[in-house]
């Protein structure tokens, strides 16, 4: 059963530039899907419209059949309770603890009151040890946020994306900040949210061997559209060499 | 860099130096400043300063007086400044453009603020004084208008570059826009803003003693008086008691500052 | 079976603050704040306040002003003489502040002075801050009597005070490399100065310093009404305290307005340009 249909996406900011053309895919549920493709190719793009944190001109987007562009603030806001999003700036509020920050992840399920007095149940703070313990950060719990290595908190992120209990996780370049070791580990974390947790999980990812390591599935995107779409095996190296085409080219002209 | 562009350089800072010295010459023609008189008085002050503005054993006597009237300078500067930063706060998260509600409300508080902080706090004082009376009210509210467009102005900038990336963080989980800048943005900014706070209670306590002169309260107002009288061993001890007071709330707030940022 | 990383308060509630010194200072002083600021409203001296009145007036008062601005006293000619007296105030106050601050933050930098001489000027700086400038002013108008002399004396001292302290940072934060690298080239310390630090700094200064000039033009007018510099204040003063001219008033008010925009829309691009990460003082 799929989870996310996505149908003629477009996007431009301008008229005469078009930063998404005609996007078609599928995702089922329990997927992990990688999308690869050069800088500026509209990945990050193609990401934020699946939550509306970009809102896009043309098509239609299907999540867990509902339709994304039609919701109104509140559906909204509760589509993207069921949506987690891992940044690759981590984008954590350096000043508040871990557990805060992993906390904030419960907002979209409390009124605007018992977010503001920060009201998390018993359960809720359990959970979140929980989370921190299961990707290993638990003793950094009462720790400032900006007091943690780069992997670290991107670790606290991913609480933050889990504890909203999602169906889907966005994750826009989750590790392009991150020394190799770090990025093992936190793409090990993202594989085994989708394979124990049966989380669907849709990486943005700048390294071509990565996405064809952890992933189900690579789509390429160049130019905002879709080039490939397919399983690791079937990516080539001549596929490779269309997704980041022109740039290949220069370079071995050069 | 070759030698067109550096004699071009060399060209533009001459033509630099030479607008500074005519804007220089203008200016003492306008306001009949001589350099060399300027300059020749201030041993002569520094002179007088250490031969007459001295702290006598009489002046003394007046000094419960002074503290009384200091303790309410600097009553009026907090209070000014800490309900200036509360207006401030709403006025910034609506000015910024990280969590501004709508362009109409985040141009409208821009403008406020550019008004209150443009218009002198003097301006303020004088128009304030004639319907409020000598009263510590119209020194608050003349250090209150101004506070609020320069913490207003303050708040805005640390909003901005704060918090960009915890905002679209917070959006993506679903939260709302009051759990958004409540909890993401206000802890991130508050150190910083607590910081301008310090120091803005500072710079009211010196602005202060100016309103003071002006509207006829607080330590200005002792200080005018006295000088008036041409006593000055009760001006040298009202000047020092300011001087103290501002060392100790910077001291305190440098150290709040250490801690806290 | 209780995990020892979670910390609990007595009623078995999970903690999620982390309760360190920096967010406990920030609290406290918020509450001490707040505290200090409703004894304020309790000790204030109500004497003769009619707030209901007050408040009618005043808004009458800046319903004349702002709707009705007129000259009286002068014609437009006068205006702008006198506008260009206390911009002639601020400027020179500027200009010979920033020409001192240059060779005393040369002093006060960390990376070019010994830490002596660092501590002391920082001290007097401290001291000639903690005075007030409109008591500056009054203090030289003694000796010097009053006029354009004292004025620019008393604001000076705040100028060099402002701009040592930013001159400072701003040679503190050249390169180490530089000074090394001029170092061992034999170069001395004018030298370092010359070609090492100004280059590098030069911009900045030119900004901090003309940020502190829209800081002076708002203290000329101060000083013009408070201690009779003359130029715009001064006639502010005469305006509202002597011939409690509303109109005109709101016309001085005005054109100090004008000022002071367009000097603020200059800063404003400066400081986009030359600074955009930090806040300025």
């Amino acid at each position: 059963m799929s989870l996310l249909t996505v149908e003629g996406l477009g996007k431009s900011y301008t008229a005469d530039k078009q930063i998404l053309k005609n996007i078609n895919f599928e995702i089922k549920a329990g997927e992990f899907v990688s999308i690869i493709g050069p800088s500026g190719a509209g990945k990050s793009t193609m990401l934020r419209c699946i939550n509306r944190m970009v809102e896009f001109n043309e098509g239609n987007i299907l999540f867990n059949q509902q339709d994304v562009g039609s919701l109104n603030k509140k559906g909204l806001r509760k589509l993207r309770t069921n949506i987690g999003m891992v940044f690759q700036h981590y984008n954590l509020v350096p000043r508040l603890t871990v557990i805060e920050n992993v906390l904030h992840g419960r907002f979209g399920y409390k009124t605007t009151f018992q977010g503001l007095l920060g009201r998390y149940t018993e359960e809720e703070k359990e959970r979140a040890f929980y989370l921190l313990e299961k990707l290993g950060i638990h003793e950094h719990a009462y720790k400032r946020c900006d007091q943690l290595s780069g992997g670290q908190q991107q670790r606290v992120g991913i609480c933050r994306a889990l504890i909203q209990e999602p169906k889907l996780v966005l994750c826009d370049e989750p590790i392009a900040s991150l020394d190799p070791n770090s990025s093992k580990i936190i793409m090990d974390h993202l594989k085994s949210i989708s394979t124990e947790m049966g989380i669907t999980c849709l990486v943005n990812l700048h390294q071509v061997e990565v996405a064809q390591h952890y992933s189900d599935r690579i789509i390429g995107l160049n130019n905002g559209e879709i080039v490939f779409n397919g399983t690791a095996y079937e990516l080539t190296q001549e596929k490779i060499n269309h997704i980041y085409g022109t740039k290949t080219k220069d370079l071995i002209i050069a | 860099m070759n030698e067109k562009t550096m004699r071009k350089h060399r060209w533009q800072s001459g033509i630099f130096l030479l607008i500074l010295i005519v804007l220089t010459y203008l200016s003492s023609a306008i306001t009949t400043f001589n350099f060399m008189e300027g300059m020749a008085t201030i041993p002569e002050a520094m002179g007088w300063i250490f031969s007459n503005l001295l702290v006598s054993q009489e002046s003394f006597e007046k000094l419960p007086k002074i503290l009384e009237k200091l303790a309410e300078t600097i009553f009026m500067s907090i209070a000014a400044t800490t309900i200036a930063a509360v207006v401030s706060l709403f006025l910034g998260v609506l000015g910024s453009n990280t969590t501004k509600v709508n362009n109409f409300l985040s141009v409208f508080a821009r403008f406020i603020a550019s008004v209150s902080r443009n218009i002198p706090v003097v301006a303020w004082s004088l128009i304030l004084l004639i319907s409020f009376g000598q009263n510590s009210v119209t020194g608050f509210l003349a250090l209150f208008a101004g506070t609020v467009g320069f913490l207003t102005r303050a708040f805005i900038e640390s909003i901005d570059e704060a918090s960009q990336s915890s905002v679209e963080a917070l959006t993506a989980t679903g939260a709302t826009y009051f759990q958004i800048v409540g909890k993401a943005v206000i802890p991130q900014c508050l150190p910083q803003m607590i910081s301008w706070v310090l120091f803005m209670v500072e710079t009211n306590i010196r602005n202060a003693t100016l309103v003071g002169i002006l509207t006829g309260t607080g330590i200005g107002y002792t200080f005018d008086m006295y000088y008036k009288m041409l006593n000055y061993n009760v001006v040298a001890l009202i000047t020092l008691c300011i001087v103290i007071t501002v060392i100790i709330v910077d001291l305190i707030s440098n150290y709040v500052r250490k801690v806290i940022l | 079976m209780e995990a020892t990383y979670i910390k609990r308060k007595k009623d078995g509630r999970i903690h999620i603050m982390s309760g360190n010194k920096g967010d406990i200072v920030l609290k406290w002083t918020i509450i001490i704040l707040a505290i200090l600021t409703v004894v304020a409203f309790l000790f204030f001296n109500y004497a003769g306040l009619e707030l209901g009145s007050a408040i009618r007036e005043t808004a009458y008062n800046l319903k004349v002003m702002f709707l009705e601005p007129t000259l009286n006293h002068f014609d437009l000619g006068e205006a702008f003489y006198q506008i260009g007296i206390t911009l002639g105030l601020a400027f020179l106050a500027t200009i010979i502040g920033a020409v001192i601050a240059f060779f005393l933050s040369l002093m006060t930098a960390a990376n070019l002075a010994p830490v002596w001489v660092s501590r002391t000027v920082r001290v007097f700086v401290a001291i000639i801050r903690a005075v007030p400038t409109v008591l500056w002013v009054l203090i030289f108008a003694i000796a010097a009597g009053l006029g354009s002399e004292a004025a620019i004396l008393g604001m000076l001292f705040h100028s060099i005070a402002y701009l040592v302290k930013a001159f400072s940072e701003a040679f503190e934060e050249v390169d180490k490399g530089i000074f090394e690298a001029l170092r061992s080239t034999g170069a001395n310390w004018w030298h370092i100065v010359k070609s090492g630090v100004l280059p590098s700094t030069f911009t900045y200064l030119l900004s901090w310093t003309f940020l502190r000039f829209e800081i002076n033009f708002g203290v000329a007018v101060a000083m013009g009404a408070a201690a009779g510099a003359g130029g715009i204040g001064f006639e502010l003063f005469m305006a509202s305290s002597f011939y409690f001219d509303l109109r005109e008033v709101g016309f001085i008010t005005y054109s100090i307005l004008i000022i002071a925009f367009l000097l603020e829309v200059i800063s404003t691009r400066l400081k986009k340009r030359y600074f955009p990460a930090t806040t300025t003082k």
